[in-house]
C-alpha cells in the first residue's frame, strides 16, 4: 500500500518552525565470550548455524542460565550512565511470532530493568546538552535471516528465507533515554554526538567491541515536532536500526524535514517505525504501531530473579574508568592541544585513537596529524568511522617510528597506509611489498647526484655562482629519478658537496 | 513366556537389582522379560509409543559388563524404566504425544536421562502421554489414549497415564512422569500405583519438555514407596543447567523410606486438610481415605484437622497460570526449525505456514490451552486473570505455610474419584479439570507430594490414592509416611495392591 | 467478567498463530467462555494487599560463569529442519517484519 507523501520542509525551515523532541533506544551486543543464555561462542563470522546449541535454537525442553559476566556489564553501563541498580528485577518474556526468533518469544527485561533514572551530558558546538536515560536492560539477539529469490536480498519479493542462529541469543543491552528536548537545530548533532558519546563509553568499559558496521551497536531514533516546547508531545516516528553515527545524524534531520512536511500539509504523522536507506539518505514506512502487536509480557519462570548485592555494585562503581569529562581535559592539557585542535579531534572520534598511538610511543602532534589529516580524509571517501578503518593506532605508530628513523617521508608514509588500507598487509608488510625505502645510502644515490649534474650544467652554475636555492631543481631530479625514495635532505647535502659549496 | 520371565517383570526395582547384582539373571534377560510383556500386553495399554530395545539391550548388556568386570554399580543397575515421551533422549523420537513432534530426534539428552544412564537403568521406551501434557486422562494423546491396566475401559489418568499403566501393568518396575497439576499422582492413584511429585527445583528440568515451567516437575512412578525413593534419588539435586533448580543437598529419601517401613509413626503430626473432601468426592474414595486416616493413627501418627480457606481458587489460579505459560513454551513450535510444517507449498507465507501447521499439528484442548493463556496474558486482561491468578498463589502459599506451622505433612485423597470411563469426560473440560483439584495446590506452592494406593473403592473395586503432601525441601517426610502406610496395608493385603488387580490377557 | 466472542476467538487465534476455521471458532468461543467464567474467581480474593508469585522458590542471583561450551553441529543443529539449504534453515518467504 503506498501513501502519497508531502513534500519535505527544507531542513533549517523545519526547525525553526517546530520544536524537535527525540528519543533514543540503543541496542548493543556485549563482548562477552559466550551467549546471554548459553554456553556458545559470540564470535563474529563463524560459518552458519555452527554457534548453536538446543537452548539458543529454542530446542523443546531446553533452558535458559543467565551469563554473569552480561549482569556485570549491564551493571557497569548503567553506573557509567549514572543510574540506579536495581535491589531486584526479573526478565520477562517478549512474546511474538518471527522466524529468527527460536522460541518466539524474547527473553528481555520489562517493567524491571536492571538499571535506570541515569543521565549523561555531550557537548555541541561548545554547548552541553543533558540526555537523560529511561533505562539499560538485559536482553537476547535475534537469529539472521538471508532473503532468496528477491531482486535486491530484501524480505519484499523474496522467494524465501534461510536462517542462521549463530547470533540467536547474544547478549544485548538496550539503553533508553527519556524525551530529549531543547536541543533546537542541534537535534541531528545531539543524536550523533550521544551515540558517539556512548560508543566511547562503552568502549572505554571494555563491554562491546562497538562495531557499529558489525552492528554490534545499533540505533532506533523516535523524533517528533510540536509547535512549541510548551505543546504536548507530536506523534514520533521510530527509525530502526541506524548503524553508523553520520546515518544517525542524517537520519534524525531527515525525519525533521519529512515530519514537517506532513504537519505543514495539515496532515497527521503515523506513529510507525521507519526503515533508514543509507544509500539514498531517506527513511521509509514500516509497521504501523497501530496494527502494533500484543506481547503478553509475563515474567520468565524458567529464569529467577537478578537481585545484585550492594556491596558488589558499589565496588564495580569504584572501579569504573575515568568519565569522559575528566578524560578529556586530562588528555588535552597531556598534549598540549588547543581548544579547536581538541574539538576536531573530538569531531572525527579520534580521541580513543590518538591516546592509544601515543600510548605506543608516537608523539601526540605527529599521531593528531595522521588521524585527522590522512585517515580522516580516506575514511570519509569511503564513508566509514575512523576507528572501522583496517589502520590501527599500532600501525601508525609503526610508520610514524619509521619517519622519524628517517627511513619514511610522509610521502611514502601515506603510501603505506595506503597499502594497509588495501589489505596489503602490516606497514612493514606494505614497505616490503612495496620496496617502499627511503634511499638514504650515499652509494645507490651518489649515481642519481652525478646524473643530474651531468644533465643540468646551467643549473650547476648558477649554485657555484651563489644561488644556493637553485639546488631546488637539482633536487628535484634527483628525486624524480629514485621515484621519490630518497631522503630530500641528504640528497641537498650530497649535490651541495660535489658542486663543491657550503652548504 | 516362561514362569521366570513372569517372575522377573513382577519383582520391585530394589528386588530387580538385586537379583541383577547377585547374578541370578543378567540385566539383558530382565531386559528382554520386559520388551516380552510389552510385547505381550501393550496392545491391549497401550502405555507406550515407542519401544526402544535395541537401546535398551545395549544398556543392559552395558550393566552386565561391569558386573563381570567387577566394576561398583548403583541400587538401580540394571533395573528398566518407561520414560515419558515429553523428556528429551538423544536420538529416540519424543513426540510429546502431539503430531507436531512426530518423528523429532533431539540432539540432546535430558539431565533425566543423563543421570538415568549413570545409575545403569535401562530406558525400554516412551510413554504415553496427553499432548503436551495437558490433560487428566492420557486421551488426549495424538496416537490414542492409554488405557486403564484394572479395566481396560477406563481412563489411566493423565496426563502421564502411559507411564502409570506401564508400571501398573508389570511393563516396568519404575518409569518417569511429570507433575504440573497433578499428572504423576492422579495416574498412580488411578492405577494402584506410587507416584511422587518432587520438590520444584528437586528434579532437574533440562529436557524436560516444558508445558508450565513454573509448574512442571520430574518425579519417580513405582508400585512401592522404597522404589520410588531410589529412582528419586537417583534424578534428583541440583543441575547448574537448570537455573530453577534447588542448590542443596536431596532430602534424604531413601532413608526414609527405609525408616517408614519399620512401620511405626510416633511423633509425626498429620494434617487432614478439611477443604479436600465433601461435594463431588465419591463416596468409596472417602470411606478409604478415612480408613487411611485411621490407620495413620494406629501408627502413632498426631492427626488433626486443618484448614487452608485458599485451596478452593487452585484450580482457577492453575487454570489461568498452566495455560498462560504454555501459551508461550508452545510457542516454539512453529515449523521453522523441527517438528511438523504443513502449507510450505511455495504460495503460503511463513506466517500462514506457521498458522496452518499449528492448526494441524496441536489437538483441540492444547488449542484451548494456548488461547486461554493467551487471553490471560493480553493487555487488559492480565491483571484480572493472570495477575489475579499469582496472587492466589501466594495466599496458597501461606496457607500451606501455616498448616506446616502445626503439623509435618497435609493428607486428602489424591483424586476425587476413581478412574472413569474412556470419553466420558472428552466434551466437558471443566469437568475434567476437576480432576486436579486435590493435587494443583502443591505445585502451585512449590512443595513435595506423593500419591500411594489406599485400597480399592468399594463402590467400583477401583484403586484410590492417598495423597501426602509435605514442604519444600521436605520431601523424605513422604517417604517416611507413605511407606509406613505401605507396610501397614500390605500386612492387612497380604501384598501389594497391584497383586489384586485383574491379569492381563497376554497375546501370544 | 465480559463473555468472549467468536471475534475475540479470531484475534487470539491470530495472536498465537492458529489458523482455526469458523466452526471452530465459535465452538472455542463457547467453551472459553465458559472456562474464563469458572476461573475468574480468581478476582474475588486478589486484594491489592497480596504480592504475586511468579516464582514457587524464592531463589535468586543463578548465574553461569562466561565460558563458552561445545555446540552442536551444523548438521545437528539442522538434524530436525523441516528443510535446510546452504547450512541454514529454509523457511517460506517473510510477509512481516520483526518487530
Ligand atoms: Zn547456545
Amino acid at each position: 500500500m503506498k501513501t502519497v507523501e508531502p513534500d519535505l520542509v527544507p531542513y533549517d525551515e523545519a526547525v525553526a518552525a517546530y520544536d524537535v523532541v527525540m528519543g533514543i533506544e540503543v541496542h548493543v551486543e556485549l563482548s562477552t565470550a559466550s551467549k546471554m543464555f548459553c554456553g556458545c561462542s559470540t564470535a563474529f563470522g563463524a560459518e552458519p548455524n555452527t554457534q548453536t546449541c538446543p537452548t539458543c535454537l529454542g530446542l523443546p525442553g531446553s533452558l535458559p542460565v543467565l551469563n554473569q559476566q552480561a549482569v556485570e556489564s549491564a551493571i557497569r553501563i548503567g553506573l557509567a550512565l549514572g543510574c540506579d541498580v536495581a535491589e531486584w528485577c526479573r526478565f520477562a518474556r517478549k512474546n511474538y511470532f518471527y522466524p529468527d526468533m527460536p522460541k518466539n518469544f524474547q527473553t528481555s527485561q520489562y517493567d524491571e530493568p536492571i538499571c535506570f533514572d541515569g543521565a549523561t551530558t555531550v557537548e555541541v558546538e561548545g554547548r552541553e546538552f543533558v540526555i537523560p536515560i529511561e533505562r539499560a536492560h538485559m536482553e537476547e539477539d535475534t537469529g539472521k535471516s538471508l532473503h532468496v529469490g528477491g531482486a535486491t536480498g530484501r524480505i519484499h519479493g523474496a522467494d524465501h528465507s534461510l536462517v542462521d542462529y549463530n547470533r540467536a541469543g547474544i547478549p544485548l543491552i538496550e539503553i533508553v533515554t527519556k524525551p530529549i528536548e531543547g536541543t533546537g537545530a542541534l537535534a541531528p548533532q545531539v543524536a550523533r554526538a550521544y551515540v558517539a558519546h556512548l560508543r566511547d563509553l562503552l568502549r572505554s568499559l571494555g563491554v562491546s567491541d562497538v562495531r557499529m558496521e558489525q552492528g554490534s551497536l545499533r540505533a532506533d531514533l523516535n523524533v517528533s515536532l510540536r509547535r512549541a516546547p510548551e505543546a504536548p508531545f507530536g506523534t514520533r516516528s521510530e527509525t530502526k536500526n541506524v548503524n553508523s553515527l553520520r546515518s544517525v545524524e542524517r537520519a534524525v534531520r531527515y525525519e525533521i524535514s519529512r515530519h514537517a512536511g506532513i504537519i505543514d500539509a495539515g496532515m497527521k504523522v503515523t506513529q510507525e517505525t521507519r526503515h533508514w536507506h543509507e544509500d539514498t539518505g531517506i527513511t521509509t514506512a514500516g509497521r504501523s504501531k497501530e496494527q502494533a502487536e500484543d506481547y503478553r509480557y509475563f515474567p520468565e519462570p524458567d529464569l529467577v530473579p537478578v537481585a545484585p548485592e550492594r556491596a558488589w555494585v558499589e565496588q564495580l562503581k569504584a572501579a569504573l574508568p575515568e568519565p569522559p569529562a575528566v578524560r578529556r581535559p586530562r588528555l588535552q592539557a597531556g598534549w598540549g592541544f588547543s581548544d579547536l585542535e581538541m574539538r576536531d579531534v573530538l569531531n572525527v572520534g579520534a580521541l580513543d585513537l590518538i591516546e592509544q598511538t601515543v600510548a605506543a610511543g608516537t608523539a601526540p602532534a605527529a599521531a593528531r596529524k595522521w588521524w585527522l589529516t590522512e585517515l580522516a580524509r580516506r575514511a570519509n571517501e569511503q564513508g566509514v568511522e575512523l576507528d572501522a578503518l583496517p589502520v590501527t593506532p599500532a600501525h601508525v605508530a609503526t610508520v610514524q617510528s619509521l619517519v622519524d628513523a628517517g627511513e619514511l617521508n610522509d610521502k611514502l608514509a601515506r603510501q603505506v597506509f595506503e597499502g594497509v588500507l588495501a589489505g596489503e598487509g602490516t606497514p612493514e608488510q606494505v614497505v616490503e611489498k612495496r620496496g617502499l625505502k627511503l634511499v638514504s645510502d650515499d652509494g645507490a644515490l651518489t649515481a642519481a647526484v652525478e646524473e643530474a649534474l651531468a644533465a643540468n650544467p646551467d643549473v650547476v652554475a648558477k649554485v657555484r655562482g651563489g644561488k644556493h636555492q637553485a639546488a631546488g631543481a637539482l633536487v628535484g631530479a634527483v628525486m624524480k629519478a629514485t621515484k621519490g625514495q630518497a631522503d630530500a635532505a641528504r640528497v641537498r647535502e650530497l649535490l651541495l658537496e660535489r658542486i663543491g659549496v657550503d652548504h | 513366556m516362561t514362569d521366570t520371565t513372569t517372575d522377573l517383570v513382577r519383582l520391585s526395582a530394589t528386588e530387580t537389582a538385586g537379583v541383577i547384582a547377585r547374578g541370578e539373571a543378567s540385566a539383558a534377560d530382565v531386559a528382554k522379560a520386559h520388551l516380552d510383556r510389552i510385547g505381550a500386553v501393550d496392545g491391549a495399554v497401550h502405555a507406550f509409543l515407542h519401544v526402544d530395545a535395541e537401546g535398551a539391550l545395549a544398556a543392559a548388556r552395558e550393566v552386565d559388563d561391569k558386573r563381570a568386570r567387577g566394576e561398583e554399580q548403583g541400587p538401580l543397575a540394571g533395573v528398566p524404566l518407561a520414560l515419558k515421551d515429553v523428556m528429551a533422549q538423544r536420538g529416540v523420537p519424543t513426540t510429546c504425544g502431539s503430531k507436531m513432534l512426530e518423528g523429532w530426534r533431539p540432539p540432546y539428552d535430558s539431565t533425566v536421562v543423563t543421570r538415568l544412564r549413570a545409575a545403569g537403568v535401562v530406558i525400554l521406551g516412551k510413554t504415553n502421554m496427553d499432548e503436551f501434557a495437558m490433560g487428566s486422562s492420557t486421551e488426549h494423546s495424538a496416537y490414542g489414549a492409554t488405557h486403564n491396566p484394572w479395566d481396560l475401559d477406563r481412563i489411566p489418568g493423565g496426563s502421564g497415564g502411559g507411564s502409570a499403566a506401564a508400571v501398573a501393568a508389570y511393563e516396568a518396575p519404575l518409569a518417569i512422569g511429570t507433575d504440573t497439576g497433578g499428572s504423576i499422582r492422579q495416574p498412580a492413584a488411578v492405577t494402584g500405583t506410587v507416584g511422587v511429585k518432587p520438590t520444584y527445583g528437586g528434579v532437574s528440568r533440562y529436557g524436560l519438555v516444558a508445558f508450565s515451567s513454573s509448574l512442571d516437575q520430574a518425579g519417580p512412578c513405582s508400585r512401592t514407596v522404597l522404589d520410588a525413593a531410589l529412582l528419586h534419588e537417583a534424578i534428583g539435586g541440583h543441575d547448574p543447567r537448570d537455573s530453577t533448580s534447588i542448590d542443596a543437598p536431596l532430602p534424604p529419601v531413601v532413608a526414609a523410606a527405609r525408616e517408614g517401613a519399620q512401620g511405626r509413626l510416633d511423633g509425626v503430626r498429620v494434617g487432614v486438610v478439611r477443604e479436600l473432601s465433601g461435594e463431588g468426592y465419591q463416596p468409596g474414595v472417602e470411606q478409604r481415605f478415612h480408613e487411611a486416616v485411621d490407620l495413620l493413627r494406629e501408627l502413632g501418627a498426631t492427626v488433626t484437622e486443618v484448614s487452608c480457606p485458599h485451596f478452593q481458587y487452585a484450580l482457577s489460579a492453575y487454570y489461568l497460570i498452566a495455560p498462560s505459560e504454555c501459551s508461550s513454551n508452545l510457542a516454539r513450535f512453529d515449523a521453522m526449525r523441527y517438528g511438523l510444517r504443513v502449507g510450505d507449498d511455495g504460495e503460503h507465507s511463513a506466517e500462514e505456514v506457521m498458522a496452518l501447521t499449528r492448526a494441524a499439528g496441536f489437538g483441540p484442548e492444547v488449542k484451548r490451552r494456548i488461547m486461554l493463556g493467551t487471553y490471560a496474558l493480553s493487555s487488559g486482561y492480565y491483571d484480572a486473570y493472570y495477575g489475579s491468578a499469582q496472587k492466589v498463589r501466594t495466599l496458597i502459599s501461606r496457607d500451606f505455610a501455616q498448616a506446616y506451622e502445626q503439623v509435618d505433612v497435609l493428607v486428602s485423597p489424591t483424586t476425587p474419584t476413581t478412574a472413569f470411563p474412556l470419553g466420558s469426560k472428552l466434551e466437558d473440560p471443566i469437568a475434567m479439570y476437576l480432576n486436579d483439584l486435590c493435587t494443583i495446590p502443591s505445585n502451585l506452592a512449590g512443595g513435595a507430594a506423593m500419591s500411594l494406593p489406599c485400597g480399592l473403592s468399594p463402590d467400583d473395586g477401583l484403586p484410590v490414592g492417598l495423597q501426602i503432601m509435605a514442604p519444600a525441601m521436605a520431601d523424605d517426610r513422604l517417604y517416611r509416611v507413605g511407606a509406613a502406610v505401605e507396610t501397614a496395608l500390605a500386612d492387612r493385603w497380604g501384598g501389594n495392591l497391584l497383586t489384586q488387580a485383574p491379569e492381563l490377557q497376554e497375546k501370544a | 467478567m465480559s463473555s468472549i466472542t467468536r471475534d475475540e476467538v479470531a484475534h487470539l487465534a491470530r495472536l498465537a498463530r492458529l489458523q482455526l476455521p469458523e466452526d471452530e471458532l465459535e465452538h472455542y468461543a463457547g467453551q472459553l467462555d465458559a472456562i474464563l467464567h469458572a476461573v475468574a474467581r480468581v478476582t474475588e480474593v486478589a486484594g491489592e494487599d497480596v504480592p504475586p508469585t511468579s516464582h514457587p522458590l524464592p531463589l535468586v542471583n543463578v548465574t553461569r560463569p562466561d565460558e563458552t561450551h561445545r555446540s552442536l553441529t551444523a548438521e545437528e543443529a539442522l538434524s530436525g529442519a523441516p528443510a535446510a539449504e546452504d547450512s541454514r534453515f529454509r523457511v517460506p518467504r517473510i510477509l512481516g517484519e520483526e518487530a
